[in-house]
């Protein structure tokens, strides 16, 4: 029963993949995480740690939120597009203003299809006007580089001249690391000659790190703290990992703390918050849709979301607050003060830095204004809870000065 | 309880919980009160136990590789006192931050007590399973069904089974 509740959690989407082989595919950290004492989970198909024995997925979090943690996310789907055409072809598939951006700069964005419904969120960095560096979800992997290859196709039938090289980099090549939480500016600085006082939220560089060549050192993360993620040579990635734990600062943490930061920094997972079914604007992330974009109408369902920009959308996605009783999970039905049933819960659980019960689902927008107060069904119990704005608890980025 | 089932897996990759530690029999004071005969733990498959009484009351419990495999318990929603249970039925859940678990009764019977202060401090499951982290107290109705379960030895081989998946 919990299983396959867990499962859906954590691998919707990827059942079949995950659970195709006994064993799923491993990162290059893999050997590494089982010594340092990983209790390893296939993870969308990937086997990876959802904890480590020294710490407490609590007391994980808590580290990370005054520390800074290590987490190894060499799953997720690093792709390199280059080419003269590229910022144009990728703007096709997403509904990201990249011309806009700043050299070295990023910003998260989302695929969407006819209708307006989101298929993966993903960051996109431009290096330059004819190179991107994007990354996507692992849960995602076979659909985006289908999709992301499908576009090119599509973009090439009314630009057959188009110059446009795209790699997917295999976790066997290439590694990402996460270094998140307040201390990990710090102890990253130790270990690279690169200034990363300049290097702002959101925004990339290529350096070395711990004397390897050839990393890039991307400002952001999963976590609502300042971080980065470091793309690795895979052969150097235990090399830079341990360096980075020569740092009494920084301590391994699994995807069972990287789920709750998340959830507390009020950001998004795919599969759960944000779906095919989930246009941007429902999902209350219409900022990603940006504003030349909304002139140049020029995405997918651009004419389902640009009318829902207007006119409002009919469901929101909210966060949740309860102060007592247990932690709405997943599938958790929201009703009204008045207990009509208004949505669902998409991802729940109690949060450690505040010490109560986090949630985020979708309610009609009529319920959606901050301190509305719901009810939700655990168990058959109903439990009183509040519509809170997110994040949950405050973010530290690392952001520009504002001029 | 039931454990998800991609936290089982990962036993496979971590120090075993050590059972025999605990295979000698601690009776704490606070359990009960009469009849302290030793009393030998029993498991079913979903990794409750239940330590029978002479005088007819089932103390229930989860194992430490349930507590191990849940890890941080934040919350213990326990059956209310008087419920009457039939053996396997759902009677509650303990709640980790990555999971929640639901709670089955190893045996029939009447609820007699629950763990109040496991209420207010759940933690108790992680850091005492066997002793102050226990769930609650069943009047049996029907000792017979305690034949289904398993005995330590029994428990320990089943929990070998369960790894080699």
């Amino acid at each position: 029963m919990i299983s396959s509740k867990i499962i859906n959690r954590l691998c919707k989407n990827v059942l079949k993949r995950a659970f195709a082989t006994e064993k799923g595919e491993v990162t290059a950290l893999y050997d590494f995480h089982v010594q340092k004492g990983g209790k390893i989970v296939n993870f969308g198909g990937f086997m990876l740690p959802v904890q480590y024995s020294d710490l407490s997925i609590v007391n994980s979090h808590l580290f990370t939120r005054k520390n800074a943690s290590l987490f190894d996310v060499s799953h997720m789907l690093q792709t390199e597009i280059k080419g003269k055409n590229c910022v144009e072809y990728f703007e096709t598939i997403c509904t990201a203003d990249i011309q806009g951006l700043k050299n070295n700069s990023g910003t998260l964005t989302v695929f969407t299809n006819e209708k307006g419904g989101i298929l993966d969120d993903l960051i996109v960095t431009k290096i330059s006007d004819d190179q991107l560096y994007v990354v996507s979800n692992a849960a995602r992997k076979d659909h985006d580089q289908k999709h992301i290859l499908k576009g090119l196709e599509n973009y090439k039938k009314t630009n057959p001249s188009a110059e446009i090289n795209i790699t997917f980099l295999e976790p066997k090549e290439r590694s990402l690391l996460a270094l998140q939480g307040p201390k990990a500016a710090e102890a990253l600085q130790k270990l690279t000659s690169t200034d990363l006082s300049t290097v702002y939220f959101m925004t990339s560089i290529v350096g070395d790190v711990a004397d390897v060549k050839n990393c890039r050192i991307t400002r952001c993360g999963y976590t609502g703290e300042d971080g980065f993620e470091i793309s690795i040579p895979a052969e150097a990635s235990v090399k830079v990992a341990n360096a980075l734990l020569g740092n009494e600062n920084v301590k391994l943490a699994g995807l069972g703390a990287r789920d709750s930061l998340r959830l507390e920094a009020g950001l998004c997972l795919y599969g759960n918050d944000i779906t095919t079914e989930t246009t941007p604007v429902e999902a209350a992330l219409t900022w990603l849709v940006q504003k030349k974009r909304r002139e140049l109408k020029n995405f997918p369902g651009a004419d389902v979301i640009l009318q829902q920009i207007k006119e409002g959308s009919a469901v929101k996605r909210i966060g949740m607050i309860s102060e007592s009783g247990p932690p709405a999970r997943q599938g958790a039905v929201i009703f009204s003060e008045d207990e009509k049933e208004l949505g669902k819960i998409t991802s729940g659980c109690p949060s450690p830095s505040i010490g109560k019960n986090v949630a985020m689902g979708y309610v009609p927008t009529t319920h959606s204004k901050v301190g509305t107060k719901l009810k939700l069904q655990i168990r058959n119990k109903l439990y009183d809870a509040v519509v809170s704005k997110m994040p949950f608890v405050p973010s530290h980025y690392y952001s520009a000065p504002k001029k | 309880m039931s454990i998800p089932r991609f936290l089982i897996r990962t036993t496979q990759l971590v120090k075993q919980p050590i059972f025999s530690q605990y295979s000698c029999q601690i009776r704490p004071r606070f359990v009960h009160t009469s009849n302290c005969a030793y009393a030998a733990r029993l498991y079913t498959d979903k990794h409750e136990w239940v330590e029978v009484r002479d005088n007819g009351i089932g103390i229930v419990g989860i194992s430490d590789y349930a507590q191990d495999a849940l890890g941080d318990v934040i919350y213990a929603q326990l059956p209310d006192v008087n419920t009457v249970l039939k053996q396997k039925d759902e009677c509650g859940a303990l709640e980790s931050v990555k999971a929640a678990s639901e709670l089955y009764s190893p045996v029939s019977g009447k609820v007699v007590e629950k763990n109040k202060e496991l209420e207010e401090t759940p933690s108790l499951i992680n850091s005492s399973c066997y002793e102050k982290g226990w769930l609650f107290k069943v009047e049996l109705a029907n000792n017979d069904e305690v034949k289904n379960l398993m005995s330590e030895e029994q428990y320990k081989e089943f929990l070998k089974t369960q790894e080699a998946h």
